[in-house]
C-alpha cells in the first residue's frame, strides 16, 4: 500500500500541468482516486464532511442492480437450454448466460468511459462516476442477442447525445441509458423487438451449441399478450418458449424471456431494498410508480375491451421492463422530480403512462422506456409547480 | 406557559470531544485583536494609532458608512499594530494589554427609565453594536433602521456546542438586563429561544422552547418557525452570550468583553471552559491543551460546521465562544476507501454500517473532503437536515444563477450561511454551500444598497 502510494507520488508530477503526461491527467486523476480516498481537506466551509460521496453512491447502485444481473445471467443460460432440450446443470448454464452477458457489459463500458475521460480530459475536470452505473444498466435493457455494434453505436450516441453535450453527470434531461435503449429501439427495430431477440438460441463461443426444439417459440409475455385476438379476453394464457403455460408466480421469480436484467420481480426487489436501506433510492418514486401503474391497470380493467387491457394489475407490475424501471430507472436522481411532492406526481405518472402505452399501443408491447423518459422531460415541469406553490405560500404569508 | 415547537429535520453528529461544565486554566493573552473579516456587511477605518494608549472601550475602528458603529479595544494597554494586506486591507488591529484592564466608564444605567435611542446610543458608544446582526444579509445590524423583533437563541446545538446554561451561570442578572436593553430597541418582541426543559428564566420577553436536533438552536431555524421573515421586514439577532455583555454594560458601566471559551475537540487533553477576553490569541487558549501525536491537527475557531481554521497565532472569531481541534486527515492514505465496508466512518447515509452502532457512539472526524465536487446529483439531502419553510436545493440554485427574483421568492432574506451548514456536510457532490450564500447575500446587498 505504501508503495503504491509512494509510486502514484513520484509519478504524480509527469500528469500535471506542463508535465509530458499532461494529456492524460484526468485518467490518473480517476486511478487515484479509485486506488486512494483523496487526502485533500477543506478549506472553507464545513470542516468536516459526510464519508458518502458520489463514488459510493454509484458502487451502491451497482451492488443493487447485481441480484437482477446474476439472476439475468443466468436466465439467458436457462432460456437457451429450454430452447434447445439439453440440461448442463445450473453453473454451466449460468457460465453460458455469463459468456453472453459479458461482452455486451465490456463494450457498454469501453465505450462510455472511454467518451467520459475524453470528456473529463478536454474539459480539465475529474472524471464522473455517472455512468459506472449507465453502463451495467445498458447491457441489463437489452436482449440477448442485440449485436455489440448496436450496442456500442447506441451507448456513443446516448452519452454525447444525451449527457455530454448538456454538461455531464448530474445535468442530463434523460435517463442515459435509456437513451441507448430508445436509440436502439428506433434505429434497429428488428433486433429489439419481435419473437427472436430474447432468447439466445445459437451458441456462445462454441458453448451450448444444439438444434432448436419443435415448438419453441420466442415470444414474451408482453409480446403475446399484444398480438392475443379479441376472442382470448378472459381465457388468456401466457407460455413459456416451449408453450407450457406460465402464471404470475413465474413472472415474479423471473425465469421467463425478456431483457437480460428485467424479468425477475424478485432479483429486483432485492435490489429495491438495498436502495432504500441505503437511502439511495427515493421510496417515493418507487412507491408511486407501482400505485400508478396498478390503479391505471385496474381501470383497464374495467374497460376491458383487449386482452392487454384485461391483464391484471400485479400481472402488469411483473412483467416487462415495469418492476426494474420503476426501482432503478424512475429513481434515478437526476432524470427525475426532485421535489418531494414532485416525486409522487413523478412517479404515478410514469406508472400510469406505462400501462396506458402498453394498453392503448399496439405498436410498442413495453411502455416503461418510453414512459420514463416521456416523464423526465415533464419532471422539471413537475417541480417548477411544486416550487411556485412554496412561493405562493411564502407571498400569501407576507400578505397577512 | 411557552409553546414548544419540535423541529423534526436535522442531525446531530455526535463528535467525540465534548466540554465538561468546569473552568479550565488559562486565556491570558499577550496581545488582543480586532479583525475585521469577522464582522459582515462594514467597511474598517481605522481611527487609532500604533503608539496609542488605550483602555478597553476606546475606540480603534469604525465603520465607514456608519461611523456610530464602533468597534472598541477589549482590554487597556497600547496599540502596537495595524496590519494591513493587499491594497492596505486592513487586516487585524492588535493592542498588547496592561497588567491590570482600565476601563473607560460609560456610567451605570438603569435600562428601565431609559428610552430606546438612549439604549441604541449607549450600546454603539461601548463597541457592542457589531455583536448585533440583522436578517436579511447576515450582516452587522444597521442601527438606523427599525426591527420588527429581536431573536435570541439561547442555547447552542451544532456539534460539542458550548452549554449555555453553564456560561450564564452567574450572571443571570446581566442576561436579562441585556434583553431588557434589546427590548427597548425594537417595537415588536424580544423572542427567546431555550431548549426544551432549560432552566433558564427570563422575565420581559417571549420565550419559545425547541426540542429536536441540530440546527434546532440556530436562530435562523428560530425564527423561521416562529415568524417568519418577509420581504421587507428586518429582524435582528444577537448570541446569548453577547447578550450578557450589554447586560454589564448598564449593570457595572463599563465594556467587560470577558467571556467563557469552550475547549472542545477529539484532539484535545483537557475539556472545559477558559474564561478569557474577546480578541484573544489562539495560543492562549490551546497551549498544553492539544494532544502531541504525529498527525497533523486542524484548530478551528467555533464549531465544526461554521467555524473558521485557525493557527496559533490568529485571534479568537468575534462571535465565537468554542475552539474545536480536529485531525486534519491530509496524512491519512486510505487505499480503496469507496469499496471497504467502512466500518466506524460517519455518515448519514445507510451505505455505510455505522448507522447500526446508533446514536450514541461518538465519532472522530478529519477535515478531508472524502470526496470530488460534483454536480448536484442526489435530490432530498439538503432538504432532510433543512428545518425551514425553504427549499434549499432551489434557493442554492437561484443563488448560483443570481436570479434576484427567485432568490427573494424562495427565502433568500430569511437565511444566513450557517443555516446551510448542515446540507454542506451532508452533501454527496461536496459543493461549498456556505461560500455560495455567503457571496448570494453579499452581492445581493450590493445590488439592494
Amino acid at each position: 500500500m505504501k508503495a503504491l502510494r509512494n509510486y502514484l507520488d513520484k509519478i504524480k508530477p509527469n500528469f500535471e500541468e506542463g508535465g509530458k503526461l499532461a494529456m492524460f491527467r484526468s485518467v490518473f486523476d480517476g486511478f487515484e482516486t479509485f486506488l486512494f480516498v483523496p487526502n485533500q481537506t477543506s478549506k472553507s466551509g464545513v470542516h468536516i464532511h459526510d464519508c458518502m460521496d458520489s463514488k459510493r453512491t454509484m458502487t451502491m447502485v451497482i451492488i443493487a442492480l447485481l441480484p437482477a444481473l446474476l439472476f439475468g445471467m443466468y436466465n439467458v443460460g436457462y432460456q437457451h437450454n429450454l430452447a434447445i432440450g439439453s440440461d448442463p446443470g445450473f453453473l454451466m448454464t449460468f457460465i453460458y448466460g455469463f459468456l453472453a452477458v459479458l461482452p455486451k457489459i465490456i463494450v457498454s463500458y469501453v465505450v462510455g468511459l472511454g467518451i467520459e475521460f475524453t470528456v473529463a480530459q478536454w474539459k480539465k475536470e475529474e472524471i464522473q462516476e455517472g455512468f459506472l452505473v449507465s453502463g451495467i444498466l445498458i447491457p441489463m435493457i437489452v436482449p440477448v442477442d442485440t449485436p455489440l455494434w448496436m450496442i456500442a453505436v447506441a451507448t456513443a450516441f446516448a452519452v454525447i447525445f444525451a449527457k455530454e453535450v448538456f454538461g455531464g453527470t448530474g445535468y442530463n434531461v434523460f435517463n442515459v441509458a435509456l437513451v441507448t435503449r430508445a436509440f436502439l429501439f428506433f434505429a434497429y427495430p428488428a433486433a429489439m423487438s419481435g419473437d427472436q431477440v430474447f432468447v439466445r438460441t445459437s451458441d456462445t463461443f462454441g458453448m451450448g451449441a444444439g438444434q432448436v426444439v419443435d415448438g419453441f417459440t420466442g415470444a414474451t409475455p408482453l409480446g403475446q399478450i399484444a398480438i392475443a385476438g379479441k376472442d382470448l379476453i378472459g381465457s388468456f394464457q401466457a407460455t413459456d418458449i416451449l408453450g407450457q403455460p406460465i402464471s404470475t408466480m413465474d413472472y415474479f421469480i423471473g425465469l421467463i424471456p425478456g431483457s437480460i436484467g428485467e424479468t425477475s420481480v424478485l432479483a429486483i426487489l432485492i435490489g429495491a431494498v438495498i436502495l432504500l436501506v441505503t437511502k439511495i433510492a427515493s421510496w417515493k418514486t418507487m412507491v408511486s410508480v407501482f400505485v400508478g401503474g396498478a390503479v391505471t391497470a385496474l381501470i383497464f380493467n374495467m374497460i376491458g375491451t383487449t386482452v392487454v387491457m384485461s391483464v391484471s394489475p400485479l400481472d402488469h407490475l411483473f412483467l416487462g421492463g415495469f418492476a426494474f424501471g420503476a426501482v432503478f430507472m424512475a429513481t434515478d436522481p437526476v432524470t427525475s422530480a426532485r421535489t418531494e411532492t414532485g416525486k409522487y406526481i413523478y412517479g404515478f405518472l410514469v406508472g400510469a403512462m406505462a400501462i396506458i402505452i402498453r394498453a392503448l399501443n399496439p405498436g410498442y408491447p413495453e411502455g416503461m422506456m418510453l414512459a420514463i423518459l416521456l416523464m423526465n422531460v415533464f419532471a422539471p415541469l413537475i417541480d417548477y409547480y411544486v416550487v411556485e406553490a412554496n412561493i405562493n405560500r411564502r407571498l400569501k404569508r407576507a400578505m397577512k | 406557559m411557552a409553546n414548544v415547537i419540535k423541529i423534526k429535520k436535522g442531525l446531530d453528529i455526535n463528535l467525540k470531544g465534548k466540554a465538561s461544565d468546569v473552568l479550565l486554566s488559562g486565556g491570558k493573552s499577550d496581545s488582543y485583536a480586532i479583525v475585521p473579516d469577522y464582522y459582515n456587511g462594514i467597511v474598517p477605518k481605522v481611527v487609532a494609532k500604533v503608539g496609542d494608549k488605550v483602555k478597553a472601550g476606546s475606540v480603534l475602528m469604525i465603520d465607514k458608512n456608519r461611523p456610530e458603529i464602533k468597534f472598541v479595544s477589549p482590554v487597556s494597554g497600547e496599540v502596537t499594530a495595524v496590519n494591513r494586506g493587499e491594497k492596505r486591507k486592513v487586516l487585524s488591529i492588535v493592542v498588547k494589554p496592561d497588567a491590570q484592564i482600565e476601563y473607560e466608564d460609560f456610567g451605570k444605567k438603569n435600562v428601565a427609565s431609559l428610552k430606546g435611542e438612549e439604549v441604541k446610543e449607549a450600546i454603539l458608544n461601548a463597541g457592542l453594536w457589531p455583536f448585533i446582526k440583522q436578517r436579511p444579509y447576515d450582516i452587522v445590524a444597521i442601527p438606523s433602521e427599525a426591527p420588527r423583533d429581536i431573536f435570541v437563541s439561547a442555547f447552542y446545538s451544532a456539534p460539542l456546542a458550548p452549554n449555555f446554561e453553564f456560561i450564564v451561570k452567574g450572571q443571570e442578572a446581566d442576561f436579562q438586563t441585556g434583553l431588557d436593553a434589546l427590548a427597548k430597541l425594537t417595537a415588536g418582541k424580544v423572542y427567546v429561544g431555550l431548549r426544551k426543559g432549560s432552566a433558564i428564566s427570563v422575565k420581559g420577553v417571549e420565550t419559545v422552547e425547541f426540542e429536536g436536533p441540530h440546527p434546532a438552536g440556530n436562530v435562523g431555524v428560530q425564527i423561521n418557525n416562529v415568524k417568519p421573515i418577509n420581504k421587507g421586514e428586518t429582524v435582528w439577532v444577537i448570541n446569548p452570550d453577547d447578550v450578557i455583555l450589554i447586560g454589564r454594560l448598564f449593570n457595572k458601566g463599563i465594556a467587560d468583553f470577558t467571556r467563557l471559551v469552550a475547549i472542545t475537540g477529539s484532539e484535545t487533553t483537557e475539556r472545559g471552559y477558559i474564561k478569557t477576553i474577546a480578541g484573544c490569541t489562539i495560543e492562549s487558549l490551546v497551549a498544553g491543551k492539544i494532544l502531541q501525536g504525529d498527525q497533523n491537527i486542524r484548530v478551528i475557531s467555533g464549531n465544526v460546521l461554521t467555524g473558521t481554521k485557525v493557527q496559533n497565532d490568529s485571534y479568537l472569531g468575534a462571535y465565537d465562544n468554542q475552539i474545536t481541534v480536529i485531525p486534519e486527515g491530509d496524512d491519512n492514505n486510505e487505499f480503496f476507501g469507496w469499496a471497504t465496508p467502512g466500518f466506524g466512518k460517519y455518515s448519514v447515509s445507510h451505505s455505510f454500517p455505522t448507522w447500526l452502532a446508533g446514536k450514541n457512539k461518538e465519532y472522530v472526524i478529519d477535515a478531508r473532503i472524502k470526496g470530488g465536487k460534483r454536480a448536484m446529483i442526489m435530490s432530498n439531502e439538503y432538504d432532510s437536515v433543512f428545518p425551514m419553510d425553504i427549499m434549499p436545493e432551489y434557493l442554492l440554485k437561484a443563488i448560483i444563477a443570481f436570479d434576484i427574483d427567485k432568490m427573494e421568492n424562495l427565502g433568500i432574506y430569511e437565511v444566513a450561511p450557517e443555516d446551510f451548514a448542515l446540507c454542506e456536510f451532508v452533501d454527496t457532490s461536496k459543493i461549498e454551500l456556505q461560500k455560495i450564500v455567503r457571496n448570494g447575500l453579499n452581492l445581493l446587498y450590493k445590488e439592494m444598497n
